[in-house]
C-alpha cells in the first residue's frame, strides 16, 4: 500500500463552512481542476495520522492551510519533521508530525513545504471566500502553477524587520 | 466566582481548532478541591445556519459541522430526509451502502482515538515524561504498532472515500438513497486488505482487555461513577450502530426507557442550561435533570444491547460483561475496551457487507410521499447522535435541532473531571504535568469531539494556571 507512484502531492486543509477556513480546501480544488502534470491533490478538514501514509508515497509535499495573520497574499516556508506537533487534545495533527510519523513508520522523507493563504473571515458559519482572501487565493495559484513548471518551490517569505515579517515558527503566528 | 482564601486552577486543552474547551478547578486554601467544571464551547449557530437551505443540501451541508466526524452527521441527516420524502425503508443496496460507510467512519475513527490519543497513556503510564508519552514515542517503542494504527485509519477513510464520494463534502447519502453503488473493482480493493484489518483489530482489542484486566485495580476507580446508559439498539435488543430505537438503563441494569422511536425522543429527552456552560446538558424526562443524566458511547452501548450479530464481538461482549455479572459497567476507562469491541464489530460489519452482492445493486434511491418533519438518530463513534427539521412547504429547513454525543457526554464528563480532581489534585500543593494529564486521561476515555470551530495555521498549547483568591497566577503548566 507504499509505494512510490507520483512526485508531488498537494494537501489543502481547512473547514469550507467557516468562511476563509476552506483557503487550503479551495487551493486543492483550484489545482486540481488545472490538472497540472506530475501533481496529486488531497483535501481534507485536517491533517490526521493516515496522512503520514500518503506523505511517503511522494518525492514533494506542499501542505496549504489558511492563515489568521501573516504576510498577504500567502507565505511559503520548507517545513521539517518535528517530534512535538502532537495534541493530546485534538484528533488533527499538524504538517510536522505528519512528517515524522512518515519519517518514523514509513522511512520516507520527502521534501515538504507549508504554504500559508492569508485569510481575514473566519467567526461564523458559512461558505464561501471573503474578497480579499479569493483575491489571495488566486495569487497562490499562480504561484504553485508557476512553480510546477519551473520544476520547483522556493520560499515566500517576507524581508525580515517588515510589520509582516513570517516567524521563524508557524505555529507562533497567532 | 472564587472566594477569599479559594484558588482556581484552569486547564485549557483545546486549541481554536476543535473548538473551546477548559477546566475550570477551585481550590480552597489547603489546595482541596471544592469545585471541578468542564466548560465546552458549542457553536449552535449551525442550526440557524441551515435554516432556510433546501432539504436535500443538508446531508451535505451539515459535514462541514464537524471536521472530526463529518460522515456521522452526513448519515444522520440523511436518515431525517429519508423521513422527509417519505422513504421509510430504502433500497437494500442504499442501506447497505450507508452501512459500509459508517462502519468504515466508526473504524476509522476508533483507531485514530485508540492508537493516537489513547495508546500512549496504556503504554507508557500516566506519569511517563510527556515527551515520550505520545504517538512518536508509541511509535519509537511499538513501530509495527504505530503503523497498525496508520493503516487501520486509512482504510476506513477509503471505505469513506469510496461509498460517500469524497474525504470533504462527501455526497454519498441522499434523501430517500444513495447515490452510487460499490463496484466490482472497489469491493476487490477493500476484500484484500479485509482480513489484516481484522487481525489488527483483534490486536487492539487484546490490548485495551489485558490493560484493562492487569490494572483493574486501578482503573477500576478512576474517574468513574454511577450513571445511566443509553443508546439505540434494534428491535431484538441487537448493537446497531446505524438505526434503531431509544434505550435507556440505569447503572443497575433496570430499564428506564426502551424501545422509544427516534420520532418521539423529545418525549423522553430535555436538555438543561446551566449559566456556567454553553453546552446543555441533556436528561431522562422521567428522572429529571437531577439524576436523569446519562452516559452514550461505547460503554453504554455495550451495556445497554443484548447481543452483538458479528461473532467475535459478541463473545468480546460476553466476556465484557461478565466482568461485572452482566449488568452495567461503570468504569470509565472501560471505555476504551469497548471502543476496540465495536471497533472489531466494525470490521466483521464490512467483512460481511463487501460479501453481499446488494451493494452492486441498481436500485438506489425509493419514493415516497412528502411529509413536514422528522427526526433520525445514529451512534456516532462517540455516542448517540440527534438531528431533527422542519421543512416547509418550499422545500427550505424551518427548524434545526442537534443533540451531538459530546452533549450527551456533557454530565458525565463533568463527573470524571470531579472525581479524578478529588482523588488527584485535592491537596497537592504543586500542579505537575502528570497531574494534568491525570484530567486528560479522564476526558479522553470519552473521546469527545469539539471540533465545531475553524481551525488554520497555529495551534494554542494547553495550558493549566492556578491562580490564588486575588485572580494572580500563582503556577502555569502547558504542553503541546
Amino acid at each position: 500500500m507504499n509505494e512510490r507512484t507520483a512526485r508531488t502531492l498537494l494537501i489543502g486543509y481547512g473547514n469550507p463552512g467557516r468562511l476563509d477556513d476552506g483557503l487550503g480546501p479551495a487551493l486543492a480544488q483550484a489545482v486540481e481542476a488545472a490538472a497540472l502534470p506530475g501533481v496529486s491533490v488531497e483535501a481534507d478538514y485536517q491533517l490526521t495520522v493516515e496522512d503520514a501514509a500518503d506523505v511517503a508515497r511522494y518525492d514533494r509535499v506542499l501542505f496549504v492551510d489558511a492563515d489568521t495573520s501573516g504576510p498577504e497574499p500567502f507565505w511559503v516556508k520548507r517545513l521539517r519533521a518535528a517530534d512535538d506537533g502532537f495534541s493530546f487534545s485534538t484528533h488533527s495533527v499538524r504538517p510536522e508530525a505528519v512528517l515524522a510519523l512518515a519519517r518514523d513508520l514509513f522511512r520516507a522523507e520527502p521534501e515538504t513545504w507549508l504554504m500559508g493563504i492569508r485569510g481575514y473571515e473566519f467567526n461564523g458559519f458559512g461558505e464561501g471566500l471573503s474578497d480579499r482572501a479569493r483575491t489571495n487565493l488566486a495569487a497562490a495559484l499562480d504561484w504553485v502553477e508557476s512553480a510546477i513548471r519551473q520544476g520547483g518551490f522556493a520560499e515566500v517569505l517576507p524581508a525580515a524587520g517588515q510589520p509582516d515579517a513570517a516567524p521563524e515558527g508557524h505555529e507562533t503566528r497567532r | 466566582m472564587a472566594t477569599m482564601n479559594q484558588k482556581r486552577v484552569i486547564i485549557e486543552p483545546v486549541t481554536r481548532v476543535e473548538g473551546h474547551g477548559k477546566v475550570s478547578i477551585l481550590l480552597d486554601e489547603n489546595n482541596k478541591v471544592t469545585q471541578a467544571r468542564m466548560h465546552i464551547v458549542e457553536f449552535r449557530g449551525f442550526e440557524r445556519f441551515v435554516q432556510g437551505r433546501p432539504y436535500w443540501e443538508v446531508p451535505v451541508l451539515v459535514q462541514r459541522l464537524c471536521g472530526i466526524c463529518p460522515v456521522s452527521h452526513h448519515l444522520c441527516a440523511a436518515k431525517a430526509m429519508d423521513l422527509i420524502v417519505g422513504v421509510d425503508t430504502l433500497p437494500p443496496t442504499a442501506e447497505k451502502m450507508r452501512r459500509l460507510m459508517h462502519y468504515g467512519q466508526t473504524l476509522q475513527s476508533h483507531a485514530l482515538h485508540f492508537f493516537h490519543l489513547c495508546s500512549p497513556d496504556l503504554l507508557f503510564g500516566f506519569d511517563a515524561d510527556v515527551a515520550k508519552r505520545n504517538v512518536i514515542g508509541v511509535a519509537a517503542e511499538f513501530p509495527e504498532l504505530a503503523v497498525q494504527g496508520v493503516m487501520l485509519r486509512k482504510y476506513g477513510q477509503e471505505v469513506i472515500k469510496a461509498t460517500a464520494g469524497k474525504k470533504i463534502h462527501g455526497t454519498g447519502a441522499i434523501p430517500g438513497g444513495i447515490n452510487k453503488n460499490l463496484s466490482l473493482a472497489e469491493r476487490d480493493v477493500f476484500l484484500k486488505d479485509i482480513d489484516q484489518i481484522m487481525a489488527w483489530s483483534r490486536g487492539a482489542l487484546k490490548i485495551a482487555k489485558d490493560y484493562t484486566l492487569e490494572n483493574l485495580e486501578k482503573v477500576k476507580d478512576f474517574g468513574s461513577f454511577l450513571s445511566n446508559h443509553l443508546s439505540i439498539v434494534r428491535e431484538d435488543g441487537c448493537l446497531d450502530l446505524y438505526d434503531g430505537n431509544l434505550r435507556a438503563y440505569d447503572h443497575e441494569g433496570n430499564v428506564i426507557i426502551d424501545q422509544v422511536d427516534p420520532q418521539d425522543y423529545n418525549k423522553v429527552i430535555a436538555e438543561e442550561v446551566r449559566d456556567w456552560s454553553y453546552m446543555k446538558f441533556p436528561f431522562l424526562k422521567k428522572l429529571g435533570p437531577e439524576k436523569g443524566w446519562y452516559r452514550v458511547g461505547p460503554l453504554a452501548r455495550i451495556n445497554t444491547c443484548d447481543f452483538i450479530d458479528t461473532p467475535e464481538a459478541e463473545a468480546e461482549r460476553k466476556e465484557f460483561m461478565a466482568i461485572t455479572n452482566g449488568k452495567p459497567n461503570n468504569i470509565t476507562m472501560a471505555y476504551h475496551w469497548t471502543r476496540m469491541i465495536e471497533m472489531l464489530h466494525a470490521a466483521e460489519k464490512i467483512q460481511e457487507l463487501l460479501h453481499d452482492s446488494d451493494l452492486q445493486g441498481e436500485d438506489l434511491v425509493g419514493k415516497g410521499e412528502r411529509r413536514e418533519e422528522a427526526a433520525a438518530i445514529l451512534e456516532a463513534p462517540r455516542g448517540t447522535l440527534f438531528h431533527h427539521y422542519r421543512v416547509n412547504e418550499n422545500d427550505q429547513v424551518e427548524m434545526a435541532n442537534l443533540i451531538v454525543s459530546t452533549t450527551n457526554n456533557n454530565e458525565p464528563m463533568n463527573r470524571a473531571v470531579q472525581k479524578v480532581a478529588a482523588d488527584y489534585i485535592s491537596g497537592v500543593p504543586e500542579i505537575t504535568e502528570g497531574l494534568l494529564n491525570h484530567i486528560e486521561v479522564a476526558i479522553r476515555a470519552y473521546d469527545p469531539c469539539l471540533s465545531c470551530a475553524t481551525h488554520a495555521l497555529g495551534s494554542m498549547p494547553l495550558s493549566v494556571t492556578l491562580l490564588d483568591c486575588e485572580g494572580s497566577v500563582v503556577d502555569q503548566k502547558s504542553t503541546a
